[in-house]
C-alpha cells in the first residue's frame, strides 16, 4: 500500500544538537503508530517537522506522494494532517463549542460569510462533534473551567473537525490520571474513522501495547526501531535507550 | 437573510431614527460636541477591530489624518464639497494604503506592531509638516460642506445627521461583522494563534483584514472631524492624537459597538468640562476616569450592557469519559 504520510532522510539540527538524522518513515492509510524516546529522542520535532512548524535541513516530506517539505502548518492542515498538542491549545475565554466552531470556521465552513457563527447549523455540528467524545454536558462550558481530561478530549475533538487523512496526537495521556487515560484512548479512537491514520507521541508503554501496531523508537535524533510493539520493546537498543530495562541513557522514559 | 443580522439592522435603523430626532431639539454646540465625538467614535470602532485580533496600533492617526487630507485636498484643490463624496475619497484613500501597509506589518506582533503603526504616522506627521504647499504645520481651511448640491443653513445638524447616518451603518456593519464566523476567528487569533494556524486559517489574513477594517473607519473619522472642525494640520497624524484613539478604544472594550461612541463622547465631554473647571489638568481627569475603567470595568464601559448574552451553563455531575 503506498505512503499516506513519508518523511525521506530528514535531517534536523539546531546549531550541535541533532534534532532529526536520516529520518525516513512512511505510514499508510489507516496505521496507529506510536512514537517512543526519552526526552529529547527527537518525538517532538518529528511531529513539528511532519506539521509544518519546521522545514527540515535536509531530505524531503511527502503527503500522499506530493513534495510538501517546505509547506507551513496551515497549508499542511489544509492537506488533511491535523494534529492535537501536549499542552491543549483552546480558545481561552470561550466555551468547548465555541471552540469547535473556531475549528469549524478554520476548516473554511461559512468563512468569509457574514453570517452569524452562533448559527444553528454550525452549533448543531458543534454539539454532534462534542456528544461523539461524550463532551456534550461541557459545550456551555468555558474551557478553563474544564477538567485536565477534558481539555484533552477537547483539543482532540478540534483537530478531527477537518476529517483529516492523518491524525498527530501529542501525549494524548499525559497529566491525565491513570483512572481516565484508558477511557480517554477509547473514547478518541472509537470517534475515529478506520481509514484516519494515527501518530501518537507518548511516554506510556501501556498505551502504546494497546492502542498502535507499529511503533518507532527514536533515540538521538534517529530511528532505532521501527517494528510492532512486541518486536520494538524486545529490541536492545529500544530497552536501553527507551524503556530502560537494560540500563542504559533511558532517562525520562516511562 | 438570517433573523439575527436582520434584528441588527433593525436595531440600527432605530438607532439612527432617535439619533436624528433627538438633534433636532439638541442645542449647537452639542451638535458640534456629538458630531466630533462620532468621527473620533469611528476610529476608536476601528481600533476595536483590529484589538479584537489582538493587536493594537499606537499610530491610527495615519489613516485618521489620511482621511482628512484625502477630503481636505479635494475640496480645496478639486473644489468637490458634497459630504458625501469626501466621505468616500477619505475613506477609500486609507484603506488603500493599509491594503499596501497591511500585509507588511502583518507579521509583526506586539509592542513592534504597536511602534511600527507609530513609525509610520509620524513619517506622515513629518511629510505633512514640511510641505508648505498645504499649510505645512499649520495646515489649511476647508470650506463648508454641501449635501448634493444643497448648503444648508443649519449646517450643524445637517453635518451631524451625515455622521450619525455614518456612524449607524459603521456600526450596524461592525456588529454583524464580529457576531460573523471571521469576526469569531479574530478573537480567537487573539487568544492562540499557534492553534489557528493548526487549525488550517491564516492569521495574517485576519490580521489584515482588520488593519484594513481599522483604516476605512479612521478614514471616515478623520473626514467627519476635518469637516466638523472645518481645519485640519499635521497633529491629526501625532502620536498624542493617536494616543487618544487607544485612550477611547480601551475605556470603550471590545464587547459593544456602541460602547465607541459612548466612550469618545465622555472624552470630549470631560475635555469640554475639564477645560472650563481645571484648566490645564484635564489630562490628569482623564487618566484617573481611566485607571477607574480599567480597575472596575476591566472588560471596558461596553461590560455594563453588553456580553452577558451567554447562556448560564447546566451544572455538570458527569465526567469526561
Amino acid at each position: 500500500m503506498s505512503a499516506v504520510l513519508e518523511t525521506r532522510g530528514v535531517d534536523k539540527r539546531f546549531g550541535a544538537v541533532t534534532a532529526a538524522d536520516e529520518v525516513s518513515v512512511a505510514v499508510t492509510a489507516g496505521e496507529r503508530l506510536s512514537v517512543i524516546g526519552a526526552n529529547g529522542a527527537g518525538k517532538t520535532t518529528f511531529m513539528n517537522l511532519v506539521t509544518g512548524h519546521l522545514h527540515p535541513d535536509r531530505g524531503t516530506i511527502h503527503l500522499s506522494g506530493e513534495d510538501v517539505t517546505r509547506e507551513g502548518p496551515r497549508q499542511i492542515a489544509r492537506r488533511g494532517v491535523c494534529r492535537s498538542f501536549q499542552i491543549p491549545q483552546l480558545v481561552e475565554p470561550m466555551t468547548a463549542e465555541e471552540n469547535v466552531m473556531v475549528a469549524i470556521g478554520a476548516s473554511g465552513r461559512a468563512f468569509g460569510r457574514l453570517t452569524p457563527a452562533h448559527d444553528g447549523r454550525n452549533e448543531r455540528d458543534a454539539q454532534a462533534l462534542l456528544d461523539r467524545f461524550g463532551l456534550g454536558p461541557f459545550a456551555e462550558r468555558p474551557v478553563s473551567e474544564l477538567p485536565g481530561g477534558v481539555r484533552k478530549l477537547l483539543d482532540i475533538a478540534m483537530a478531527l473537525v477537518r476529517s483529516p487523512q492523518v491524525l498527530l496526537l501529542d501525549e494524548p495521556t499525559s497529566g491525565v490520571s491513570a483512572d481516565e487515560k484508558f477511557p480517554l484512548m477509547d473514547t478518541v479512537m472509537a470517534a475515529l474513522d478506520p481509514d484516519v491514520t494515527v501518530i501518537f507521541v507518548e511516554h506510556d508503554m501501556e498505551i502504546v501495547t494497546r492502542y498502535s501496531e507499529r511503533v518507532v523508537a527514536f533515540y538521538q535524533g534517529r530511528v532505532i526501531a521501527d517494528a510492532a510493539p512486541d518486536v520494538a520493546f524486545a529490541d536492545t537498543d529500544v530497552q536501553r535507550h527507551v524503556t530502560g530495562t537494560i540500563a542504559g541513557s533511558a532517562a525520562g522514559a516511562a | 437573510m438570517h433573523p439575527a443580522t436582520t434584528r441588527t439592522l433593525l436595531a440600527g435603523l432605530g438607532a439612527a431614527a432617535a439619533l436624528l430626532a433627538l438633534g433636532l431639539v439638541l442645542p449647537d454646540w452639542l451638535l458640534f460636541t456629538v458630531t466630533k465625538a462620532i468621527g473620533t467614535g469611528l476610529v476608536a470602532l476601528g481600533l476595536v477591530a483590529l484589538m479584537r485580533g489582538g493587536l493594537v496600533s499606537f499610530g491610527q492617526g495615519l489613516v485618521y489624518c489620511l482621511g482628512a487630507y484625502a477630503a481636505g485636498m479635494l475640496s480645496t484643490r478639486a473644489g468637490i464639497t458634497d459630504a458625501g463624496l469626501l466621505l468616500l475619497a477619505g475613506g477609500l484613500l486609507p484603506v488603500l494604503v493599509a491594503l499596501c501597509v497591511g500585509p507588511l506589518i502583518a507579521r509583526y506582533r506586539g509592542i513592534f506592531f504597536a511602534m511600527l503603526t507609530v513609525a509610520l504616522s509620524m513619517v506622515l506627521y513629518g511629510v505633512l509638516v514640511k510641505i508648505p504647499a498645504i499649510g505645512g504645520s499649520d495646515g489649511f481651511t476647508l470650506p463648508p460642506p454641501t449635501y448634493l448640491g444643497w448648503a444648508p443653513e443649519a449646517a450643524d445638524f445637517a453635518l451631524y445627521a451625515v455622521a450619525v447616518v455614518v456612524a449607524v451603518v459603521a456600526a450596524t456593519a461592525a456588529r454583524v461583522h464580529f457576531d460573523s464566523m471571521p469576526g469569531m476567528m479574530a478573537l480567537a487569533v487573539r487568544e492562540n494563534e499557534l492553534r489557528v494556524e493548526y487549525l488550517g486559517a491564516s492569521v495574517f489574513a485576519v490580521t489584515v483584514r482588520n488593519f484594513v477594517i481599522a483604516a476605512g473607519l479612521g478614514g471616515l473619522g478623520g473626514t467627519l472631524n476635518a469637516l466638523a472642525l472645518g481645519h485640519i494640520d499635521p497633529l491629526f497624524a501625532f502620536w498624542t492624537t493617536s494616543g487618544e484613539f487607544v485612550f477611547i478604544a480601551v475605556l470603550a472594550g471590545h464587547l459593544s459597538v456602541v460602547a465607541a461612541f459612548v466612550a469618545a463622547l465622555i472624552l470630549e465631554m470631560v475635555r469640554s468640562y475639564s477645560n472650563r473647571y481645571f484648566p490645564d489638568t484635564w489630562q490628569l481627569v482623564l487618566g484617573v476616569f481611566l485607571i477607574v475603567t480599567i480597575v472596575f470595568l476591566p472588560g471596558g464601559i461596553g461590560s455594563l450592557w453588553a456580553g452577558k448574552r451567554r447562556r448560564e451553563p447546566a451544572p455538570v455531575e458527569a465526567p469526561a469519559e
